[in-house]
């Protein structure tokens, strides 16, 4: 596929990486040309220096022939234009832009095919939010996701000592909770994945995904570790857009705490938030911590748009005795060093929002793709289309379909339904299927079993 | 320096047209037949009259004013038109002395409708008319001084909803164009005088009495035609209308409009102080009709309550009408009535004292400090309807409480000083200074200001135009730097 990034900033850059690695044509227009270079130097991609809406500068980027355009600029106003130069004079398929201010994600109809012509608009600080959101609520996850409208979630829970399954083999768990229907998708252990069979016994300290329908989420991770007291209290450290954004989400449930350095922008946070509570000071000033009391805090989420300082806040927040610290960092090999160390949680912005770009660029009907540990593995929820002549999958069972090495099936949304795949499960057309993907390396094979073959066309 | 002369000539129109408005009682009294005409005759002729010849003494210093010099204006014509409107009472009234007049005029345009006069029903009609013309007027004068015009000399509570706010207070600068928000405002305030006035016939006032008592109603004034008030007719249709009219004048003027232009209940559920003001009120209604059961005062329930309602609604909304003498109320209820007094009504409304919105902020900032002690580095913002407060307006409104709770107790010690029993003292000061119109003892609701001597009768009407002006509007007229060059 040719596809144009306009923008290579954390979003653009790390959007050109996954995608590279996919055998796609990559070309990224930016502003900054040391920027581009630099990316040159690293990835397999063509680069294109200019300002992003400009007609010329799109043609000289092939933009005539392309497939797809990603518009992730800095300005929500060059976005949109390209996008719309992009559909009404080059009649290029699909255009995703970020936009970030909700004043025009409030306003879909500014979406529409005769308006900007945008047919994804994605939010990064929005998805960023949610993830957080989802981590308050079920606080013992490092992550949760949602498949089929939010009907099937995929946990993914560090087994603690404790935990009833633990210690025991996987086949237990139909014994201790006889009526939840719950499939253990992976299970990493340092950091191998392990295929989980049913007499595989489950280690403290395993990172294991679970499958279950959303109701039954809370019972699946008592299995593994003992249930925390759910979270009243958070701390969130850093007022930008995130921070911002996650106060407000959480302002009327729990009790919040907000620091923020710049004291302008703690007068906006104060104007723009009810009943959350505006700190002025450093994120890392020990004494205002100590004064807020962060060793009350059930959650410390440092959100600045900066590494180090988010880093050093969660490292202090925790010595001082926050229950869970979460950090916000850009930087993948930082990510990689600190996770499931001191830093409970270590999120990576790109990773968390290049899931729902990569949704709309892979083949085959995907609905929704997840990327997981940082990258390297995948959920994905495709459609099956078609009939048992043009597709491998209809009207086999699940042990019958030949699966490529590390994937697996979790579970089947038929209607409203949640089945959780059984090997001996058939598959109906019009299903859809959540497929758990240990090596990324393996999801071109995945798409092309769910694409239709030719003679069904 | 402040052009003075050219003030003068503002006035002077004013004035005239003052005189015109005076041929509102003629008529009245011409229709009637009543033994006042030659009072208005003269009153009519003698204000024009002076009017003019001030205007022509100061036609050549005409020139455009400035910001500043509407302070000496407003200061003015609050304190000359009284002295006019004395005429006609002055001319009938012989043994009426200057003092008790102009109290009773500036009590009127003052909405505060306290009294000094006694066997109204006796009166010529054209005179308990033109009373509560008076209040209609001085109504109308209020409801443009607090919306249009105060927040031009940026004085009074309703600067907090300069046009700068964002949100849901956006559009509460109503027009952009002073004369026509005016004309906006008169017009609500008309519709809704014609209302009261069909209401209260049909509830079982004479034309006259309804067209009377409406005035009062609607400027939150308390001059009847009826030594009794509202107990001449001791009927609870009366009492409901009366209640209903009196919490609507309690409303801000400006939110009346956009309700009315819009044709919807929205504006009013956006306002920051509508809620909190039906609240205050009614839930007082309730908790002084229980407390007079609870001390048999009334023997049922509901007789407390529809005293309770009529007194309580009456008092907070600085109407002053009453039903029955709560004077012998225990001491409690009528006290706390009084201090209702103090805040209850919206900005922009006819009503006196501090206003909703003033109350609202301090009670807000004093939340803000006790946060600020447990959290040094909060930052709190004081908000009002989703909207910062900046914290310039937050001093203005301390100040202006600080100015208002000093002139309280400095003219209650001056009434006490000069004889006066204590509850006498502070409730007249209260009820003066925050135009509500009947106090306690000596100046209870049974009672009228006659017993009182000339020096206490201008401490309270130097109260009622204190109150009325939002106190900084005539206190810098007084002070040095507002006179030098």
């Amino acid at each position: 596929m040719k596809i144009i990034i306009l923008g290579a900033g954390q979003v653009g850059t790390s959007v050109a990486e996954s995608l590279v690695s996919e055998a796609n044509d990559i070309t990224v227009v930016d502003i900054d040309g040391a920027r581009l270079r630099l990316l040159q130097d690293r990835l397999d991609l063509r680069t294109v220096t200019g300002s992003a809406a400009h007609p010329s500068v799109l043609r000289s980027a092939g933009i005539e022939d392309a497939d797809m355009l990603i518009a992730v600029t800095q300005s929500d106003e060059t976005n949109l234009v390209a996008c719309k130069i992009a559909a009404h004079q080059y009649n290029v398929p699909t255009r995703i832009a970020r936009v970030r201010a909700p004043e025009y994600l409030a306003n879909e109809q500014l979406f529409a095919p005769d308006c900007f012509a945008v047919d994804y608009a994605i939010c990064p600080e929005q998805l960023i939010t949610e993830y957080l959101v989802k981590l308050v609520q079920f606080p013992e996850a490092l992550q949760v996701l949602e498949f089929a409208d939010g009907r099937v979630s995929l946990v993914a829970v560090r087994a603690f000592e404790g935990g009833p399954l633990v210690g025991h083999q996987l086949q237990d768990i139909r014994k201790h909770i006889p009526n939840v229907d719950v499939r253990l998708a992976a299970i990493f252990r340092g950091d191998r994945p392990i295929v989980p069979e049913g007499s595989t016994v489950v280690e403290a300290g395993d990172e294991v995904f679970c499958l279950a329908a959303s109701q039954n989420i809370r019972k699946v991770m008592q299995e593994l570790r003992r249930q925390d007291k759910p979270v009243r209290r958070v701390m969130i450290a850093g007022g930008g857009n995130i921070g911002l954004r996650l106060a407000r989400a959480l302002e009327r449930e729990y009790t919040v705490k907000i620091v923020e350095h710049s004291k302008r922008r703690c007068e906006d946070l104060s104007t723009r938030l009810d009943k959350a509570l505006v700190l002025q000071g450093d994120v890392t000033d020990e004494s205002l911590l100590e004064a807020e009391n962060v060793e009350e805090m059930d959650l410390f989420v440092a959100v600045t748009n900066d590494d180090e300082n988010n880093i050093m806040s969660c490292l202090l927040a925790k010595r001082m005795g926050a229950r869970r610290v979460v950090a916000l960092i850009n930087r993948r090999s930082y990510v990689d060093l600190l996770q499931s160390g001191q830093i409970d949680i270590a999120l990576s912005p790109a990773q968390a929002t290049i899931g729902s770009l990569l949704a709309h660029v892979r083949r085959g009907d995907i609905t929704e793709v997840h990327s997981l540990r940082r990258g390297a593995a995948e959920a994905l929820e495709a459609v099956v289309h078609g009939d048992a002549a043009s597709c491998r999958m209809v009207g086999r069972r699940i042990e019958e379909i030949e699966l490529p090495k590390g994937t697996t099936i979790a579970a089947l949304v038929r209607g409203t339904e949640v089945l959780m795949a059984h090997h001996d499960l058939v598959i109906q057309a019009g299903d859809h299927a959540i497929v758990f993907v240990t090596n990324k390396k393996m999801v071109p094979k995945v798409e092309k079993l769910f694409q239709v073959s030719a003679g069904f066309l | 320096m402040v052009r003075f002369f050219a003030v003068l000539n503002v006035l002077s129109v004013v004035i005239m047209i003052f005189a015109l408005s005076m041929l509102f009682p003629l008529l009245c009294s011409f229709f009637i037949g009543d033994s006042a005409q030659a009072a208005y005759d003269e009153a009519i002729l003698l204000t024009a009259a002076v009017g003019a010849l001030l205007w022509a003494m100061t036609k050549n210093k005409r020139r455009e004013l400035q910001p500043r010099d509407g302070f000496l204006l407003v200061a003015l014509v609050w304190t000359v038109l009284p002295a006019f409107a004395t005429l006609p009472l002055l001319l009938y009234l012989p043994e009426l002395s200057f003092t008790d007049a102009y109290f009773e005029t500036v009590s009127g345009l003052t909405t505060t409708g306290a009294t000094v006069l006694s066997g109204l029903d006796a009166l010529p009609p054209s005179i308990n008319i033109w009373r509560s013309f008076l209040i209609w007027i001085g109504g109308m004068g209020v409801i443009v001084l607090a919306v249009a015009i105060l927040p031009l000399l940026r004085v009074g509570g309703s600067q907090i909803y300069k046009a700068e706010t964002p949100g849901p207070m956006k559009d509460t600068k109503l027009t952009p164009r002073i004369a026509e928000t005016a004309k906006g405002l008169w017009l609500v305030y008309l519709g809704i005088t014609a209302a009261c006035i069909l209401c209260y016939r049909l509830a079982g006032m004479t034309w006259l009495d309804a067209m009377m008592h409406a005035f009062s109603t609607m400027g939150l004034g308390a001059f009847s035609s009826h030594d009794a008030s509202f107990g001449h007719w001791n009927s609870p249709a009366i009492e409901a209308v009366a209640i209903y009219f009196m919490l609507l004048a309690g409303i801000n003027f400006g939110t009346h409009f956009l309700a009315w232009r819009r044709w919807s209940f929205a504006p009013y559920a956006r306002d920051p102080e509508v809620g909190l003001y039906l609240l205050v009120v009614i839930g007082s209604v309730f908790g002084i009709a229980y407390f007079l059961l609870a001390n048999q005062t009334y023997p049922s329930f509901w007789t407390a309550l529809r005293f309770s309602a009529f007194n309580v609604v009456s008092i907070a909304t600085t109407t002053g009408f009453s039903n029955t003498d709560y004077n012998l109320w225990p001491i409690f209820a009528p006290v706390w009535m009084l201090f209702l007094c103090g805040f209850c009504t919206c900005s922009g409304s006819t009503g006196g004292g501090i206003k909703m919105i003033r109350a609202e902020l301090m009670a807000r900032q004093a939340v803000r400090e006790m946060t600020r002690i447990i959290h040094p580095r909060a930052v709190v913002p004081v908000k009002l309807g989703g909207a910062p407060v900046e914290n310039n307006i937050i001093f203005a409104v301390l100040a202006f409480v600080l100015i208002y709770v000093s002139s309280f107790v400095a003219m209650t010690m001056l009434l006490a000083a000069s004889g006066l029993d204590i509850i006498t003292a502070f409730s007249a000061v209260i009820a003066c200074l925050n135009n509500t119109g009947p106090g306690l003892n000596q100046v209870g609701p049974a009672t009228t200001y006659a017993s009182l001597n000339d020096f206490q009768t201008w401490i309270c009407t130097i109260a009622m135009l204190l109150g009325r002006l939002e106190l900084f509007t005539l206190l810098v007229v007084f002070t040095p730097g507002f006179w030098r060059k």
